[in-house]
């Protein structure tokens, strides 16, 4: 599903990432955890093709990211859902809209449209809140809207770049249930976090970054 | 598209302020664009209208007989430089006369056909060879007096050439300004939806899922501007047509023909259409990096 092969990425002279090699297999649910400058955040911008690696090989399911053509990268992204800490919602739309909106960039219709929110909305608990603005609902709410959004296209990966940083634990957990869930369902799930509560609680594939490097990479790992 | 027009009415819809700014500076360029081209039209028209009208009259004196009249008649028609001839009896003088004056009793009354000369209209096939023919003409001894309206031509010359040069000069000016007009308000909107740009690149959109709303917003603030112009433009010749019809007097340019109009309609929301779009694919180019 996600193959990275000695891949380094340098940004002048500082290294962000150094000769990191692994692989996620589909379905799987991956923690990656480390110090703030670890990397994070460059591994999961190299696999939505924000970032390019300096050398390495990183593929996400049939896509070469390091080849691919720039009119080819909106179909990887299509591939790819993305949350983040702070949830990226656009203020001046409704929670139906911003659900929406990765529909329609995929070119369906209104009707399709409104079929497939409204069960997605359903399925993260805020329908009753869909024609609310981000400005009016709590973290937690927000966050499950981000996370609708990513995942209503129906993604193989979903990326979670510390999607609990900005709420508090019992919100944190209700999210973390839900990711739980779409883990379920079979898609790969590939979660940057501080949290060790909750790495430590749910016991899956713990990927340890620091300075680049990966130093620890286990199954039902432990974030000490 | 459909989605494109959507996002770029929704576009419009939410900053009305820059909305009205660009259509009413793309309005202001249409309607210098509009008046120059209907100015340079009417006055194209005109000069057409004197170049065509018997470019020469030669008055003849009192007592000169049908036969003297004849016979220059006869003389200029050999010349090859020449159009047509008419001759105006004294009793058609009167008639021309009278319909000319037909709203003064007075004048009419105190005129009659022996106090006006007959005359001779002479036309050419070019405005230069008209002062040959005057020549001709002033040495016939029955001849009184030639009347030339080169000095009208050239001065309507003269204007027309001023109104175009100006016009181009103007227009093109404006033109210019608009195009960066609207690469200024569309840059600044490509600002403004950096977050919701940024969204939509991961949610996976295409380049020109999120391109095409901007180039139709531009479009559309060149096309608003444009028709809103000629709505203006044709309102206010409608409604100067009466005053503009009693000055041009002969001059057969009014009511101005429907095809016309529409003809310029056609013309400038076309080059609405390059220009909105020439600027907003400018903005796009230069702000939206995808």
């Amino acid at each position: 599903m996600i193959l990275f092969d000695s891949v380094s990425k340098k940004f002048g002279s500082s290294t962000a990432l150094d000769d990191v090699s692994m692989e996620i297999k589909q379905g799987e649910f991956v923690f990656i955890v480390g110090p703030s400058g670890a990397g994070k955040s460059t591994l999961l911008r190299i696999l939505t093709r924000e970032l390019l690696p300096t050398s390495g090989k990183v593929m996400v399911a049939t896509h070469d990211i390091t080849k691919i053509k720039d009119k080819d990268v909106p179909n990887l992204r299509r591939k790819v859902g993305v949350v983040f800490q702070d949830f990226k919602l656009l203020d001046d739309r409704t929670v139906f809209e911003n659900v929406s909106l990765a529909l329609e960039v995929l070119g369906k219709k209104d009707d399709e449209i409104a079929k497939q929110v409204e069960h997605i909305l359903k399925l993260v608990e805020i329908w009753d809140k869909r024609n609310l603005f981000p400005k009016q609902l709590s973290g937690g709410e927000a966050q499950r809207t981000a996370i609708a959004r990513a995942i209503v296209g129906k993604p193989d990966v979903l990326l979670a770049d510390e999607p609990t940083g900005d709420l508090d634990p019992k919100t944190a957990w209700g999210v973390i249930q839900l990711l739980n869930e779409i883990n379920s369902w079979g898609t790969t799930i590939f979660m940057a976090t501080h949290n060790q509560e909750i790495v430590n609680t749910l016991k899956r594939r713990v990927i340890v970054l620091k300075n680049g490097k990966i130093i620890k990479d286990s199954k039902e790992g432990k974030y000490e | 598209m459909n989605r494109s027009l959507e996002y770029a009415k929704r576009n419009i819809r939410r900053t009305p302020f820059q909305a009205i700014a660009a259509s009413m500076v793309m309005f202001l360029t249409f309607f210098a664009l509009l008046s120059f081209l209907i100015v340079g039209a009417g006055s194209d028209e005109t000069l057409k209208f004197f170049e065509r009208k018997p470019q020469a009259i030669a008055f003849f004196k009192e007592g000169t007989t049908t036969q003297d009249i004849s016979s220059i008649e006869n003389a200029l028609k050999s010349e090859d430089k020449v159009l047509s001839t008419k001759y105006i009896s004294k009793e058609d003088a009167l008639k021309k006369y009278q319909e000319a004056n037909k709203d003064q009793p007075l004048l009419t009354e105190l005129v009659s056909s022996s106090i006006l000369p007959a005359s001779l209209e002479i036309s050419t096939k070019s405005p230069e060879d008209l002062s040959l023919i005057a020549d001709i003409l002033s040495r016939e001894p029955v001849v009184e007096q030639v009347f030339l309206p080169k000095d009208v031509i050239k001065n309507l010359t003269s204007i027309t050439t001023i109104i175009r040069s100006v016009g181009a000069a103007v227009v093109g000016f404006l033109l210019i300004f608009a195009t960066l007009v609207i690469v200024m308000i569309i840059g600044f909107k490509i600002r403004l939806k950096r977050s919701e740009i940024e969204i939509m690149r991961l949610l996976g959109a295409s380049p020109s899922f999120i391109r095409n709303p901007f180039i139709l917003e531009g479009i559309f603030y060149g096309v608003a501007g444009a028709v809103s112009a000629w709505i203006v433009s044709y309102g206010l010749l409608w409604y100067f047509t009466p005053f503009l019809k009693g000055y041009l007097g002969e001059v057969k340019l009014l009511p101005v023909n429907p095809l016309f109009m529409l003809s310029i309609l056609g013309a400038s929301v076309s080059l609405a259409f390059i220009v909105g779009g020439l600027g907003s694919i400018s903005a796009v180019k230069r702000y939206l990096k995808i």
